[in-house]
């Protein structure tokens, strides 16, 4: 294969997409799956071989086209239009009055002017809704491995990790560390093996960005792998995907085998000295395997436990090995940003936070999905403009990010700028881009007690602070709860939450009381009433508690 | 090899390259205490109590793997420190069925120590009361798992020292348990060379000989950094008898 | 089980279980080179493609968790003898295998009943009220999540998201994934699985 090999390809698959008037694209992630696009794409065949219009219109399954409410959803790409809630008899239809008649079927149609498409901008999730999911052919026409090939052939690895610092491109995973330097350090590493490795053990409830882009668009995360290999020296490359998707894993194993064939992987990628292969780890349950060291050890074959840092997998990472370790929305970003140019990307986003950043919102919300916003925009706008807001008759009252680990936004904050210092300061996180919106009918204490649970079934049990103390976190918020507690319980419960996010050896541990400490800043209230005053069973009390910070705890 | 300057607790002290900031301690008489770390077996870095402060880091960093850079503040008796440790030594006991006065290593037992040291009078939290059982098959030695700190000096001597790896951790978090083989009675079990070293390493009544009544077993543990230097440096003759 | 140092005694340990004992001494590596004629030395020809499994990662112990993942669908759950197996053929402790079996939630130990109910727990299915299907199942069955149903009809399992939160609350059903399940329609689905066993033992 060559750069003009891949041209050619690619122009041979634009004209045969370009001999079919229509185009449709039904959504074939598994939110659509579960709400039953099978059914329709078999009644779109049946109807379209029927009418005889196969010759006409190509009916192909692409990613996940964002509403994944509206489901299932049929997007027509020659006339755009988008249809929701399709089922067999509006997929017929659909097929009959839109491609036979042109007549659109106004009953199904989503406004494609909406905010919640306005508002958006695709970098990562560009080829949605675009090309067919399963086919390197038409990643290809889409300009896919173009960046690749330029890579290989016209630029050295130095250059190609200048161009991703020269970006600012920020790891999607949630701490935000910047990608270009973390390659440099591997990049220098002295040693005759070294890996690159995809996080996609999406662990954290109510995320689904990675799955969606595994399923939906692979072969741009093998691409961003294929080029962080080559900046770095990397031969061998793994994705740790969760056994919970198995369709993803379906839809990359696809990708590999089709990338290999076409010589895109493997040896003298682009006919250059360049060697690189791609193999799928399968994680087992565990959400702790989404912290670095864990997933390495994991991908070893070991128990998912972290180490202490340092040493950095950058230095000492997989068999002892520099290491790059990324998420799957940080890879797909690679790609275009070589394609347009770094000048190109910073200018998205803010200047400390550059580009984009997909989030799946989720929960209490009217319309649940996927979207990819720049950042730097206001919470509210995700929240309400392109979410919603909150079903009729309820009130908007938390917006939770970053997993178990990130934090509950409340509404006197919601215009804050969605990026990774700014979340910070209200004491969430960016995290992976999962965000759960929660309404009046939610009781904070009881939020923060799902969280707890939560890291309480995930810690490891390594180090004492988290195997133990999330154990007591939890048995504290359900006295709070059923109305045993006592002022004093409360304070010792602030306390323990800082012990155990100062002393715990990783990030689950440390981020772990994250949902107590949030929601006792901003819902203090709802903790409060719950109280009994000491020595007075059944009374209580509203009164202010000190102020959380060490010295206050320490009075305690 | 070059050597690093650096404070700890406002005295200077020097450390060669490659040492930890226990390492220095230890050489320097300052006391920190430690659990999971033995000298000999690889730093695990779990049991937390070794953290210190690091000027110009919010963070807490473990003595046992942190290595002192040039001019290095380290700060290891704060407070907050104290206030920390404490804690954990509280969780310790509220998470086992630790009851000292009829336990075997009474008075020779490190989690006891540590209590006494941070002061620790009382629990403020419930204790768990876990169902954890007995292992007494083999036959010259005993697990009580409801005195199991979790530090897993046995499963490291047993993988790193002996080379048998009889020992593991199965289940996660709370529920974490030291197993034989595959969960199985410790006296059924093939692998195991009754050689006893995870019993001299315990730091807990939780591994003990047959025999021994309550307070009379007294365990020896600087044999490890003993086998580990001979083999390695061959150094025969037995200096360790550092018990810390 | 005694001295489990060659594939002959593991064999051995198997033969217990299964009845063919006429290959025993074969080593399995021959076995690869012609599977369709050949039958496994245990007797049980499924340990076959669980050595296909293990010779494609060379016998490394660091597929181990790939091993079990193929261990555990051809054979449903990890037996005691099963975990020896795989040690055994990848050069483990015993002690090592049963600690990463033991530590994901994947892998299962127990047999599962004939249906499975996987009900999400992620924050979204959470905030959308998977708590009352939980309830409503786990009354309806008689046992907790994690838990067999006693007629060893249905298993209900919980999982940290499947990654389908536009649809919350989500279930999968013996594999299919159903979304904004309701507790009623989450007990009647189970009540369905529980009649149709029901007409086929008539």
């Amino acid at each position: 294969m060559t750069l003009e090999d891949l041209r050619e390809l690619a122009e041979k698959e634009q004209t045969r997409q370009a001999q079919f008037e229509h185009r449709i694209l039904y959504c074939s992630s598994a939110g659509c799956v579960s709400s039953g696009c099978d059914a329709v794409k078999t009644e779109m065949k049946k109807a379209l071989e029927e009418l005889g219009l196969t010759k006409k219109c190509e009916l192909v399954g692409t990613g996940c086209l964002g509403l994944c409410g509206e489901g299932p959803l049929v997007f027509v790409h020659s006339d755009p239009t988008l249809y929701q809630h399709v089922d067999a008899a509006a997929a017929r239809r659909i097929v009959e009055e839109h491609i036979g008649q042109g007549k659109k079927v106004q009953e199904n149609i989503l406004d494609m002017n909406d905010p919640f498409f306005s508002s958006q901008k695709k970098i990562v999730l560009e080829n949605m809704g675009n090309i067919n999911a399963e086919s390197i052919e038409e990643y290809i026409a889409a300009g896919g491995y173009e960046a690749l090939a330029k890579a290989l052939t016209e630029m050295v690895p130095e250059e190609v990790v200048g161009e991703i610092r020269k970006a600012g491109l920020r790891g999607r995973g949630g701490a935000g560390y910047p990608t270009g330097l973390k390659w440099d350090i591997v990049r220098k590493g002295v040693a005759d093996q070294k890996y690159v490795v995809c996080n996609a053990d999406e662990g954290d409830p109510g995320a689904f960005m990675d799955r969606s882009v595994l399923e939906g668009d692979p072969h741009r995360v093998l691409e961003g792998m294929a080029i962080a290999g080559y900046a770095v020296g990397a031969s061998q490359g793994f994705v740790y995907a969760r056994a919970e998707y198995p369709l993803a894993i379906d839809r990359l194993k696809t990708a590999i085998k089709q990338a290999e064939r076409l010589g895109l992987l493997g040896n003298r990628i682009f006919e250059s000295q360049f060697n690189f292969r791609i193999d799928i780890r399968i994680g087992a349950g565990a959400f702790v395997c989404g912290e670095e060291t864990a997933l390495l050890r994991s991908v070893m074959g070991r128990r998912g436990r972290p180490k202490v840092r340092p040493p950095y997998p950058s230095e000492k990472g997989l068999w002892g090995k520099p290491t790059v370790i990324n998420n799957v929305e940080t890879y797909a970003n690679v790609a275009p940003i070589l394609r347009n140019g770094s000048a190109w990307f910073s200018a998205i986003g803010t200047q400390k936070s550059p580009g984009t950043k997909v989030f799946a919102i989720a929960g209490n919300v009217k319309r649940p999905g996927l979207i990819e916003v720049p950042m730097g925009i206001a919470l509210r706008k995700i929240v309400f403009d392109i979410g919603g807001g909150t079903p009729e008759g309820t009130q908007f009252k938390a917006a939770q990010a970053g997993g178990p680990s990130g934090g509950c936004i409340p509404t006197e904050h919601l215009d804050i700028p969605v990026d990774y210092e700014s979340l910070q300061t209200v004491g969430a996180m960016m995290g992976s881009g999962g965000m759960i919106i929660i309404d009046n009918t939610s009781n904070m204490v009881e939020v923060a007690k799902y969280f707890s649970e939560f890291c309480m079934d995930e810690s490891c049990g390594k180090c004492i602070p988290c195997r133990v103390g999330t154990k007591h976190i939890y048995m504290m918020l359900e006295k709070i709860i059923k109305g045993d507690a006592t002022e004093e319980d409360f304070e010792l419960l602030k306390e323990l939450c800082m012990m155990v996010k100062e002393t715990s050896l990783c990030g689950l541990g440390q981020s772990a009381p994250n949902g107590v400490l949030s929601t006792v800043r901003f819902f203090k209230d709802e903790y409060l009433v719950k109280l009994k005053k000491s020595g007075a069973p059944g009374t209580i009390v509203n009164q202010p508690a000190a102020e959380l910070s060490p010295a206050a705890a320490k009075e305690a | 090899m070059s050597v690093i300057t650096f404070i700890i607790d406002d005295e200077h002290y020097s450390a060669k390259e490659g040492d930890t900031i226990l390492q220095v301690t230890r050489d320097n008489k300052i006391h920190i205490p430690t659990l999971c770390y033995l000298d000999g077996l690889s730093t695990f870095g779990a049991c937390r109590l070794c953290v210190v402060e690091i000027e110009g880091s919010p963070k807490l960093f473990p003595a046992c793997t942190t290595k002192p850079t040039e001019g290095m503040i380290v700060r290891t008796k704060t407070d907050r420190l104290k206030r920390y440790r404490r804690m954990i030594v509280e969780l310790l006991a509220s998470e086992g069925n630790h009851q000292c006065a009829v336990c075997v290593v009474n008075g020779h037992c490190e989690l006891q120590n540590l209590a006494y040291e941070v002061g620790l009078d009382h629990v403020r939290f419930p204790y768990l009361f876990p169902h954890k059982s007995l292992d007494a098959t083999h036959k010259e030695f005993v697990m009580d798992r409801n005195r199991c700190v979790l530090c897993t000096r046995c499963v490291r001597v047993c993988h790193e020292v002996e080379g048998a790896h009889v020992w593991d951790i199965a289940g996660r978090g709370i529920n974490c348990e030291i197993i034989a083989d595959l969960n199985q009675p410790w006296g059924t079990s093939e692998s195991c060379t009754s050689c006893g070293k995870c019993v001299r390493v315990c730091p807990t009544g939780a591994l003990f000989e047959k025999g021994a009544s309550i307070g009379e077993m007294q365990k020896e543990r600087g044999f490890i950094k003993f086998i580990v230097n001979a083999r390695n440096k061959s150094e025969w003759v037995h200096t360790a008898h550092e018990e810390e | 089980m005694r001295g489990l140092n060659n594939n002959e005694q593991i064999s051995f340990i198997l033969n217990n279980r299964t009845l063919n004992d006429s290959q025993t001494n074969k080593p399995t590596t021959q076995l690869m080179v012609q599977p369709e004629t050949k039958n496994h030395p245990s007797g049980d020809n499924r340990f076959k493609l669980l050595d296909r499994a293990i010779t494609k990662h060379h016998g490394s112990g660091d597929a181990l968790i790939e091993i079990l993942h193929v261990a555990q669908g051809i054979f449903g759950f990890l037996e005691n003898d099963l975990m020896i197996y795989v040690a055994n053929a990848l050069k483990l402790p015993l002690s090592r295998v049963y600690g990463v079996a033991t530590f994901y939630h994947f892998f299962r130990l127990k047999p599962q009943g004939e249906h499975t109910f996987v009900l999400c727990t992620g924050t979204a299915c959470y905030v959308k009220g998977a708590t009352e299907i939980q309830k409503a199942v786990e009354h309806h069955c008689a046992c907790k999540f994690g838990e067999t149903s006693a007629d060893n009809k249905v298993s209900l399992i919980s999982a940290r998201c499947v990654g389908s939160c536009g649809l919350a609350p989500v279930a999968v059903l013996d594999n299919a994934v159903s979304g904004k399940v309701t507790p009623d329609e989450a007990v009647k689905r189970i009540i369905q699985w529980q009649e149709e066993k029901k007409e086929v033992a008539a």
